[in-house]
């Protein structure tokens, strides 16, 4: 299993801070995923053996915390907050309209592999609610009309890519 | 640690410094209701039943995480209290699924207990219940998982307790699970630890799983009958069509040397009891078959013909095999019944350590050995060779749970990186075979260290053998490769040190016994050689002096045909030693045994026998840890080893009452009046006497023959009263007699692993399960890699 230069570099330079091993875990897999898209097996076994700790006690970490996964996800992953301010302006409407546009349901990932869905809680953007974070960008104040366009924003930005 | 002086519900209580609020309620009486904390295992705080009221503190606090300080004013039991419990337990059953009374646990589940005490009769919730279908994890762990609570109890003591760290939690919150490490499956040491310690019924054992019901049972503990560690195991026992059921084997006694501790073996290895190749009759070959007889008759045929080649032939023409996992009152009485009735030294068991050796290096220097309970205490430990893992799980489990409790030192000295490496402050790998050179370093011979530093320097390893010379309390362990004058090596190293100790390994249940009470051709009992003429001479009125034959010239012998009757009691030489069946076609051979194994297969006579957990007497663990054997269950057709002999010496019309002291009255009156008892006083009721002791009245009374050993073997005479309460005693070698040097090749490793032993562990159900579910996932494996 091998990752990419800067992550190594970072993987480095993020032990040198810790003063155990198994501390390094959670940045490390979060790292890990955005290189790869998920945490694969031999994803798992490898930072298992980096932070000695067992494939198991990775695992356990991996399930707690909902930003991380173990199965590969879109291109794009569509992050809707319903928690309760954006509950109150409207999050759920966004969520719908998300469901709606993609076809698919949360936890789902469109056929062409672009999108997947995701239903969570509050990401601290409340004041610009209702908000949803694509992978790493917020996109907040939404209706279900700026949705569909930040939506097909993303399409065309994936199909071209990849044209 | 400087005491620490609170009050809890209006006492006063003192505790040292540090200790937990909770620990300090429970020295003082009082109890406060848990479920995650758990002594000796990391602390938790998950379940919140341990509330209590501190004074000056905002909320009620949790007392399983709390560590007392000057002054506190504690209130374990008030109407907040109990509030927040009825709480506590509201919300631990929102999701249980009450099924009670078909689940394991029921009747002693401390969910149960506790909604009892403090839980409420009615619940708010009025939402579906969660169900989620049973797991099977493993041949002997299988989880139900709405009933767990998620104490993480079984998550602690697998990762903290065995080093195997097979169970995880996944998810968060009310979706939390207990998790096995192969996602729907465990690879692990199914020592069923946390099984055991689960508090209700989520996670439960194959091999007892919708059997019974635990009220139905009588439990009795007693001691393990497979390895050489003496774990005691608590045995629940039902009456059934063919006598009394072993139904579980469990830990719920934790008196015993191994603490919370049973391996596989001790928790689930009992099924062989009521195997379906069990032997109920005594077989007699007719016709060169083997075919089912009265027990009347076996013993008059044994018993005659033994008489006739004894009278034709002489003792030279008779041997004897005895067993490493009978009691040390059987082999005590087998080596005195085939010395002086069957008048031969021709007795040997299968070796698996170098005892002999221990006592005769052992010589001079009292108390130089641990017990199982010192080890855990030890704040250094040094082993050579031995892998205790797999060979002696409980011997692993105070080596580890001594450097993670009481921060030991453990210097490892290893052939193989074994798994205890990982708890080691030092791990220096040597080459196969070498083991005695590292005893000779250890002893001084500083030329020794040429074959042994491959790895290591030898500069490493004179700073390493200062180091331990430092050591002001060491307990040296040490695996069959170390024999002979290596043994000698050994202890001239330790008897150096200030207060070094020593733990020699053996491999079955009473392998020890089987040496301490002479199981050996040319030592009585308490390692004398039988050419000196000394106590047991007096007292059995003869024995004959030449050293007699061990197995490997027994084979010989017969093979000569020298050899007319090889009398065997619950071994399997064929098998376990290779001996050629053969060479003893020409010998009477009787075979007590549990099943037809391969020597019972060769044998004139077979005499069904009863096992460990079928009787009474004692073992001796490889410690010198003397422990009381309780009869648990009952197999209809079976006798135990002990009346067979005794019965079989009848049949031969011995004067039982010399073998056996039964009865009352003097015993110059038994049969004796004319040996070299003739005109002495009966030792032996003098000794009764001098220990307010009563003569035993049956002959068949295993006691009585402890009477003599207590008597006659040193060390022995430990607390008549301590033994009988359960309590294990530590027998010291150091009066024992001079030991002898055997030849080190009669030694012959057991080589079981932590789901085999020996010929018992083919018999094995749970075992064999879990072997056989290995051989299947690796199968499955090679499957999937290509
Ligand atoms: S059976 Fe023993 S090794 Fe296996 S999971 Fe349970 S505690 Fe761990
Ligand atoms: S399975 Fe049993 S021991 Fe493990 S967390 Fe659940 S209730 Fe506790
Ligand atoms: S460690 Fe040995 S004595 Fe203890 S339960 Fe296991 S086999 Fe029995
Ligand atoms: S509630 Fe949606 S971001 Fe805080
Ligand atoms: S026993 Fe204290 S929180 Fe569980």
């Amino acid at each position: 299993m091998r990752f990419s230069e800067p992550f190594e570099q970072r993987f480095q330079e993020m032990a040198s801070h810790y003063p155990t091993r198994r501390s390094l875990l959670v940045p490390t897999l979060l790292y890990a995923q955005d290189e790869v898209g998920f945490l694969s097996d031999e994803v798992v076994a490898e930072i298992a053996r980096r932070v000695e700790l067992t494939e198991l006690e990775v695992r356990n970490v991996i399930s707690y915390y909902s930003m991380l996964t173990t199965q590969p996800r879109g291109k794009y992953n569509v992050q809707v907050c319903t928690n309760i301010a954006c509950l109150l302006m409207g999050g759920e409407e966004i969520l719908d309209r998300c469901r709606l546009k993609l076809g698919i349901r949360e936890k789902e990932t469109t056929p062409d592999g672009l999108f997947s869905l995701e239903e969570v809680e509050c990401m601290g953007a409340c004041c610009w609610a209702p908000a949803v974070q694509v992978n790493y960008d917020f996109h907040e104040h939404l209706t279900p009309q700026k949705m569909d366009q930040i939506l097909d924003q993303y399409t065309k930005k994936g199909t071209e890519r990849r044209r | 640690m400087a005491d620490v002086n609170l009050t809890i519900d209006g006492k006063k209580v003192t505790a040292p410094a540090g200790t937990l609020l909770i620990e300090a309620a429970k020295s003082a009486g009082i109890e406060v209701p848990s479920f995650c904390y758990y002594p000796n295992l990391s602390l938790q705080g998950a379940c919140r039943m341990c509330l209590v009221k501190i004074e000056k503190m905002p909320k009620l606090q949790t007392a399983c995480t709390t560590v007392i300080s000057e002054g506190m004013m504690v209130t374990t039991d008030s109407d907040e209290v109990r509030q927040a419990r009825k709480g506590m337990i509201e919300l631990l059953l929102g999701n249980h699924p009450l099924d009670c009374p078909v689940c394991d646990a029921g009747g002693e589940c401390e969910l149960q207990d506790m909604t009892f005490s403090y839980g409420a009769a009615e619940s708010r919730f009025i939402d579906v219940k969660n169900h989620r279908d049973e797991q099977q994890w493993s041949p002997v762990v299988y989880f139900d998982r709405p009933r767990c609570i998620l104490c993480y109890r079984c998550v602690r003591v697998c990762g903290e307790g065995m080093d195997v760290w097979a169970l995880g939690v996944q998810h968060r919150g009310v979706s939390s699970t207990i998790v096995p490490n192969q996602e729907d499956h465990l690879e692990c040491e199914e020592c069923g630890m946390c099984i055991d310690i689960c508090p209700v019924g989520a996670l439960t054992s194959g091999a007892y799983r919708y059997k019974t019901r635990p009220w139905e049972m009588k439990h009795v503990g007693t001691t393990c009958t497979h390895c050489a560690d003496g774990c005691k195991t608590t045995l629940g026992v039902r009456r059934c069509s063919t006598g009394t059921e072993l139904v579980r084997g469990d830990n719920r006694d934790k008196s015993g040397i191994n603490g919370d501790f049973l391996c596989i073996k001790g928790r689930y290895g009992f099924d062989f009891a009521h195997h379906e190749d069990r032997l109920h009759q005594p077989l007699i070959r007719r016709n060169g078959r083997l075919t089912p007889c009265t027990w009347e008759e076996a013993f008059q045929l044994t018993g005659e013909r033994l008489r006739q080649i004894r009278d034709r032939e002489g003792g030279d023409a008779i041997a004897v095999i005895g067993s490493t996992r009978t009691t040390n009152e059987e082999n005590y009485l087998l080596q005195k019944f085939a010395r002086t009735v069957l008048g031969t030294n021709h007795i040997d068991h299968h070796r698996t350590a170098d005892y002999p050796a221990l006592v005769a290096a052992l010589a001079g220097h009292p108390k130089l050995t641990a017990s199982m309970r010192e080890l855990f205490e030890a704040p250094a430990m040094l082993l050579i060779g031995n892998d205790p893992t797999r060979q002696h799980p409980l011997l692993a489990w105070q080596i580890r749970n001594n450097v993670r409790l009481h921060r030991a030192r453990l210097y490892l000295v290893n052939a193989q990186p074994i798994k205890l490496r990982r708890q080691a402050s030092s791990f220096f790998a040597i080459p196969a075979g070498r083991e005695a050179e590292v005893a000779a370093f250890l002893a001084g011979q500083d030329s020794a260290v040429a074959a042994i530093a491959s790895e290591t320097s030898p500069e490493a390893w004179i700073r390493w053998r200062d180091q331990l010379r430092r050591e002001p309390k060491l307990v040296v362990m040490f695996g069959s490769e170390i024999r002979g004058d290596a043994v000698a090596s050994l202890i001239k190293f330790a008897a150096d040190l200030p207060e070094a100790k020593l733990i020699c390994l053996g491999d079955y249940a009473n392998s020890r016994g089987a040496a301490d009470m002479g199981l050996y051709p040319d030592l009585l009992p308490g390692y004398h050689p039988v050419t000196e003429v000394g106590e047991f001479h007096k007292d059995w009125g003869g024995v004959p002096e030449k050293p007699g034959l061990s197995l490997r010239q027994m084979a010989e012998h017969a093979q000569a045909g020298k050899l007319k009757a090889l009398y065997v009691v619950g071994a399997n030489p064929v098998e376990e030693l290779g001996l050629d069946p053969f060479v003893f076609s020409q010998s009477f051979v009787v075979v007590e045994d549990l099943f037809l194994t391969e020597t019972a297969a060769i044998a004139d006579v077979v005499l069904p026998a009863a096992n460990a957990y079928e009787k009474s007497g004692t073992f001796t663990n490889t410690c010198g840890d003397l422990q009381l054997v309780k009869k648990a269950g009952e197999v209809t057709g079976t006798k135990s080893d002990f009346e067979i002999i005794v019965r079989i010496a009848d049949a031969m019309g011995v004067a039982v009452r010399k073998l056996v002291p039964f009865g009352r009255g003097s015993r110059a009156d038994m049969g004796q009046s004319r040996g070299a008892q003739s005109g002495e006083a009966d030792r032996h009721s003098v000794w009764l006497e001098a220990r307010g002791l009563e003569p035993k009245m049956s002959p068949f009374d295993p006691m009585a023959i402890l009477d003599e050993i207590q008597r006659l073997v040193p060390g022995y005479d430990v607390s008549r009263l301590h033994l009988l309460a359960g309590m294990d005693q530590h027998t010291s070698l150091s009066g024992s007699g001079p030991g002898t040097k055997h030849d080190p090749s009669a030694i012959m490793p057991a080589r079981d692993d932590l789901f085999s032993s020996g010929t018992l562990g083919r018999y094995c159900r749970t075992l064999n399960a879990v072997l056989e579910n290995g051989h299947k996932l690796a199968a499955e494996e090679e499957v999937a890699a290509e």
